[in-house]
């Protein structure tokens, strides 16, 4: 597979075109608000924690290209039954993939692993790392809009 | 004599090079333009055989650096038609250049209630540098509104101006729509009320041929790097007697005439303006650039990017889906463009691959994307070297993403 179509295989063209768990949460126990200031996507997230710190909830709303809102939907998926403790392993372990070692072990991650290819692409990382930088905010009750740079 | 672009391609050595297996198509000259081998020889022969500090050795190098350095001050102030070469100061770019207007010209006689007007379609170098100046002396930062088509609505451009207007600054060219300003009919009507007039050239000095007295601008700034020159060179043309009566931006060697420790004197504009050693080699390069598009000809370059122009516009309207930004009646041969359903950087990377470079994103102009209410746009800019053929390669990269987008 070339490198083009592994940065857009088919489940990221479909996730960035038809997002999941896309709107708001009208009840909602965290918030925040992400952008790239280079690109200028912008993402708005949405968690619901209960008292057990197992996160029941996930929406976004975001303006972004496939790859960011690809992976803010994916992400979304994967948080839903996640506690808050395994979502920050899951933050640094995400950022590793895409960063540093894209061909290491990353199987915790399941489905999130087809994003590993925007490690070829260095302009690009900011765009799959916004959804998580953006969780980051929204766990720590960051209330400034938390960017990228 | 025709227009000979394969002649001109010759001249690039970058163009001939395969990007991801691709023929390069480099359609980002808004950004930077590339350098011609004449230029690249220049910068070379430089520091190879005349490299020395310029204007006060003694010995023969400096001497020679000292000659290349100040002939290419007349060359740029021949170039766009100074009345006299003490009028151009060398700077790094279009950015220091406007900066340098804003610190020396504007700060010292602004006061609260006074204005300065800007068009809604600049540069984030023509907005910011004014915002802080605003910020330094309590003036205030006046917008004049643009059509649907990416045009400055002159009859409210000219509602704004007033006695309090003490500086109007617009672009000669948009670079993130291509607009092509009516500049003369605005510097005449700024004069009407007494505003001094401040034009960025940065994306006209290689499009089409720029003549600062027939304009009667004020200031009129330039991009080396936009010109074909290497960058960190550019420069600022003023008039005499504004450079005369300004403040120098900032202090240090070469700008003097005398210092002691109680009281400095000013060296004589426009060296008053250059303190440090400057970028000698980037004014050599800049002025053989300059010799480079004068030996085809502004307007022969002018003419054959407008049948560019007209050849890309006529096979974008043929893209379902696709939306020009930026549909003025007169423009520079830039294309901005959104496409239904796919983001402006997936557009980005996946043209990359085909080989085609374009610009993606806000183009340094926030305000104008949220204008349009979009996040971001493709930019298709043209220059000198670019042909039709490459025009049909865009716009079958534009489809194959679009069919990549549709099949998802």
């Amino acid at each position: 597979m070339d490198e083009l179509q592994e940065l857009y295989q088919q489940v990221i063209i479909d996730h960035g075109t038809k997002p999941r768990n896309s709107g708001k949460l009208n009840t909602c126990s965290h918030q925040a608000e992400g952008f790239n200031p280079l690109c200028g996507d912008e993402l708005m997230l949405y968690l619901d924690v209960d008292d057990n710190n197992i996160i029941q909830d996930v929406k976004f709303e975001s303006e972004g290209c496939a790859i960011s809102t690809a992976s803010a939907s994916l992400m979304s998926q994967f948080l839903k039954g996640k506690s808050v403790a395994e979502a920050n392993d899951s933050m640094h372990e995400f950022t590793d993939m895409v960063t540093n070692s894209p061909k290491a072990d990353h199987h915790s991650l399941g489905k999130l692993t087809i994003l590993a290819g925007v490690n070829k692409y260095p302009s690009r990382v900011k765009c799959a790392s916004l959804a998580w930088h953006t969780l980051l905010a929204a766990l720590n009750k960051q209330t400034d809009a938390v960017s990228t740079e | 004599m025709s227009y000979d672009v394969e002649k001109i391609r010759a001249d690039f050595p970058i163009l001939h090079q395969k990007i991801k297996g691709h023929p390069l198509v480099y359609l980002d000259n808004a950004a930077t333009t590339q350098k011609p081998q004449q230029v690249i020889a220049a910068l070379d022969h430089y520091y190879r055989c005349l490299n020395a500090n310029v204007h006060r050795g003694v010995h023969t190098l400096s001497e020679e650096a000292t000659a290349a350095y100040e002939a290419a001050r007349v060359t740029v102030q021949q170039f766009i038609h100074a009345q006299s070469e003490r009028e151009i100061v060398f700077c790094r770019g279009t950015t220091e250049a406007i900066n340098l207007v804003a610190q020396s010209f504007a700060r010292p006689q602004l006061k609260p209630g006074d204005e300065i007007l800007i068009s809604a379609m600049e540069h984030h170098s023509n907005i910011v540098p004014w915002q802080m100046v605003c910020e330094q002396t309590g003036a205030s930062l006046r917008v004049a509104p643009i059509n649907e088509h990416g045009e400055i609505i002159v009859t409210e451009l000219q509602a704004l101006l007033s006695s309090k207007t003490k500086l109007v600054a617009v672009n000669h060219i948009s670079n993130a729509l291509g607009t092509i300003n009516p500049v003369q009919d605005i510097i005449a009507m700024a004069h009407q009320v007494g505003a001094k007039v401040l034009i960025d050239g940065a994306q006209s000095l290689a499009a089409m041929p720029v003549d600062v007295q027939a304009l009667d601008c004020d200031f009129y700034t330039g991009s080396g790097h936009k010109l074909f020159a290497p960058t960190g060179i550019g420069f600022l043309y003023a008039k005499a007697e504004l450079l005369e009566a300004m403040p120098p931006y900032q202090g240090g060697g070469d700008m003097i005439r005398q210092v002691t420790f109680e009281r400095t004197t000013y060296a004589p504009i426009p060296v008053k303006f250059e303190a440090g050693t400057p970028n000698i080699a980037g004014a050599i390069g800049l002025a053989k650039a300059i010799d480079y598009i004068q030996a085809i000809g502004l307007s022969e370059i002018h003419g054959y990017e407008q049948q560019l122009l007209t050849y890309a516009t006529e096979q974008f309207k043929k893209i379902k889906g696709l939306r020009l930004i930026g549909t003025a009646e007169h423009k520079a041969c830039i294309l901005s463009f959104v496409i239904d359903g796919v983001h402006p950087h997936d557009m980005g990377t996946v043209l990359d691959h085909q080989g085609i470079a374009v610009r993606t994103g806000h183009h340094c102009a926030m305000p104008l994307m949220k204008f349009f209410k979009v996040p971001a746009t493709v930019r298709a800019s043209f220059s000198i070297y670019n042909t039709r053929e490459e025009v049909d390669k865009l716009v079958t990269g534009i489809n194959k993403v679009k069919e990549m987008f549709a099949n998802g």
